[in-house]
């Protein structure tokens, strides 16, 4: 049993300094000062000079930079109305999409099912060519609304397959009684299933959510003044000014949206896991 | 309420809401506005995307006259496609074989239950979790030509680099491309640990005690009893894997823009650089169309084994 546990802790353990070992560098670059950052014969990894109240030796100057001398929570507010707005248009479709696919239609439904979520496979890098004279005709290039327009595009097919596994889990007697007790099926729907679904329905508006952030390519051709950016394309397009890189204030607006998004996703983890398996793969 | 609102019904709603109750009319009035708005913004471009390649459209224009294949026999005969294809299938196979091995084994342990697991399993989900652009900067940084940490590491603590002339990750050709590779396998790698995790929690305990039983342990139950079962499994994350790497555009294009030289130049990026910089509209999207024959090939599998899987 120990050795087991010793096995456990030898494989896990350096998995997981290898692929935190990045956010583990961009923590300590973010407080270094300049003189100790660019000098290749002090240790990176400590803040030098080395001595036991370490903060001493660090500096909180660039993370005030980039949150005072930058458009950067400009990006953060643009990134949380974009995300708000797309995933309330998302629920808007993926919500009854879902339940369909898992409840009311037959085998064609499971063909269905996968046919949404193929869409999900075609990748922005094969629209966003057509998509971009689309998007200046309409008169949209350079605004939030361009991306409000084509993010679902991802987001319903990638949610509707969650929703769907997730309603699945959901036991269908309890809809039966529902029925049986003369509610219609749209206010069984909004009232029993939906209710039940609450921590499922969370985890897709916190998956929609983070693949919003995460895009990258629609928001990069389609908005081109600064203040209009996303963080994702923000923070490398706008932060890095010619040759010259601030390393620590890039780094600091790194790594807070990454701590962010990597709790959440892990207290989301295992329902994530339940709504993606029960779609088919069961 | 209903009781209430039941004498109130004229025969005429009383049938309309009858119909609403039939499943067959129910679930595609609940469907059809997720797969209109589905055609009108993914079906639609596509579609274009497949005219405009068989025009000369330029930047900025919907239309453009009829040129056939040119476009795409255009594009197969520069050298800098065949880079792009050639690093598009490398950077993909690549980076999924890393992301395979590494999954297995570390899903393996994972689904254990360990003290600091909560931990544990946050550290390895970061690289997914976050937004891949910005982590993409923060691999820049490590790769930094004066002060990679890695660099640093391996030249004052290992000894194994020289200090005065360390490797240019990102300024070599060979090294940058296995850069690109690197960064990849390390993002789409927690997400393979995720789908390998669901798909461990799917087998049932009885195989476990069947398993111990016959006596197989260790790495013969890993290997006889595990691994087996968890195929179906594993083919779906290399699937995904193999699209959201053939696909990808941000990783690349943050780290070396398709340089030094074009030598990181896959299918995404190639096409950009023609299709938005260079404004020939009609070529990039030849470009990105050649991708589509392994995406179709791909999605084809998922469908086969989703419907193996829903049978078994």
């Amino acid at each position: 049993m120990l050795r087991r546990k010793l096995t456990t802790y030898l494989v896990v353990t350096p998995f997981a300094i290898v692929l935190a070992f990045p956010f583990y560098w961009m923590l300590v670059t973010m407080f270094k000062d300049d003189l100790d950052l660019y000098n290749v014969e002090n240790v990176p990894y400590v803040y030098n000079p080395l001595q036991w109240k370490f903060w001493e030796s660090a500096t909180t100057k660039h993370v005030e930079y980039v949150f005072r001398d930058t458009p950067y929570t400009d990006w953060i507010v643009n990134t949380l109305i974009l995300g708000a707005v797309v995933v309330a248009v998302t629920l808007l479709f993926a919500l009854p999409a879902g339940y369909a696919l898992a409840r009311l239609s037959g085998s064609w439904g499971q063909t269905a099912g996968i046919g949404i979520f193929l869409v999900y496979l075609i990748p922005p890098t094969l629209l966003f060519l057509p998509l971009s004279p689309v998007i200046a005709r309409l008169g949209l290039h350079d605004s939030l609304l361009a991306l409000m327009l084509v993010y679902p595009s991802f987001t319903i097919p990638f949610s509707t397959w969650l929703l769907m596994g997730f309603f699945k889990t959901i036991p269908q007697e309890l809809e039966d009684a529902a029925l049986v007790d003369g509610c219609s099926r749209i206010k069984a729907l909004l009232r029993i299933v939906f209710p039940i679904s609450l921590p499922g329905i969370l985890t897709v508006v916190i998956f929609a959510f983070s693949l919003c952030v995460n895009e990258f390519i629609y928001a990069f051709t389609f908005i081109s003044s600064s203040e209009n950016r996303t963080i994702s394309t923000g923070v490398p397009n706008e932060l890095i000014r010619g040759d010259v890189f601030f390393w620590q204030s890039l780094m600091a607006a790194t790594l807070i949206p990454s701590i962010v998004l990597a709790l959440l996703y892990n207290a989301f983890l295992d329902r994530f896991i339940k709504g993606f398996t029960g779609g088919a793969f069961r | 309420m209903e009781a209430e609102a039941a004498p109130r019904w004229t025969p005429g709603t009383r049938r309309w809401r009858r119909v609403l109750e039939d499943r067959r009319v129910l679930a595609p009035l609940l469907i059809a506005p997720a797969v209109i708005f589905m055609a009108l913004v993914v079906g639609v471009p596509f579609g274009w995307s497949i005219y405009l390649s068989l025009t000369d459209a330029i930047g900025g224009s919907l239309t453009g006259n009829w040129v056939g294949f040119d476009n795409f026999t255009n594009a197969w005969s520069d050298d800098n496609f065949q880079k792009a294809l050639r690093n598009t299938l490398v950077f993909t196979f690549g980076s999924q074989a890393i992301v395979l091995v590494g999954a297995a084994i570390l899903a393996h342990y994972l689904i254990r239950d360990f003290r600091g697991k909560w931990f544990i399993r946050f550290l390895i989900i970061l690289p997914w979790a976050a937004p891949v652009a910005l982590a993409t900067l923060g691999w820049l940084w490590v790769f930094d030509s004066l002060f990679s940490v890695i660099n640093w590491t391996l030249g004052h603590v290992l000894h194994v680099v020289d200090t005065n002339d360390p490797p240019q990750w990102l300024g070599r050709p060979n090294l940058a491309l296995l850069a690109v590779i690197i960064v990849h396998a390390w993002r789409i790698l927690p997400f393979a640990v995720v789908i390998f995790l669901a798909g461990l929690a799917s087998i049932p305990s009885e195989v476990d005690d069947a398993a111990r039983i016959d006596g197989a342990t260790g790495i013969k139950k890993l290997l006889y009893v595990t691994l087996p079962l968890q195929l179906p499994i594993a083919l779906v994350a290399l699937l995904f894997g193999i699209v959201f790497t053939a696909a990808d555009f941000t990783v690349v294009y943050v780290l070396t823009q398709g340089g030094p030289f074009n030598s990181t130049q896959m299918l995404t990026t190639w096409s950009f650089q023609i299709g938005i910089n260079s404004g020939s509209l009609g070529e990039g999207a030849a470009i990105s169309l050649y991708l589509f024959p392994l995406l179709a090939a791909v999605s084809i599998a998922m469908l086969f084994f989703a419907r193996r899987a829903q049978v078994s």
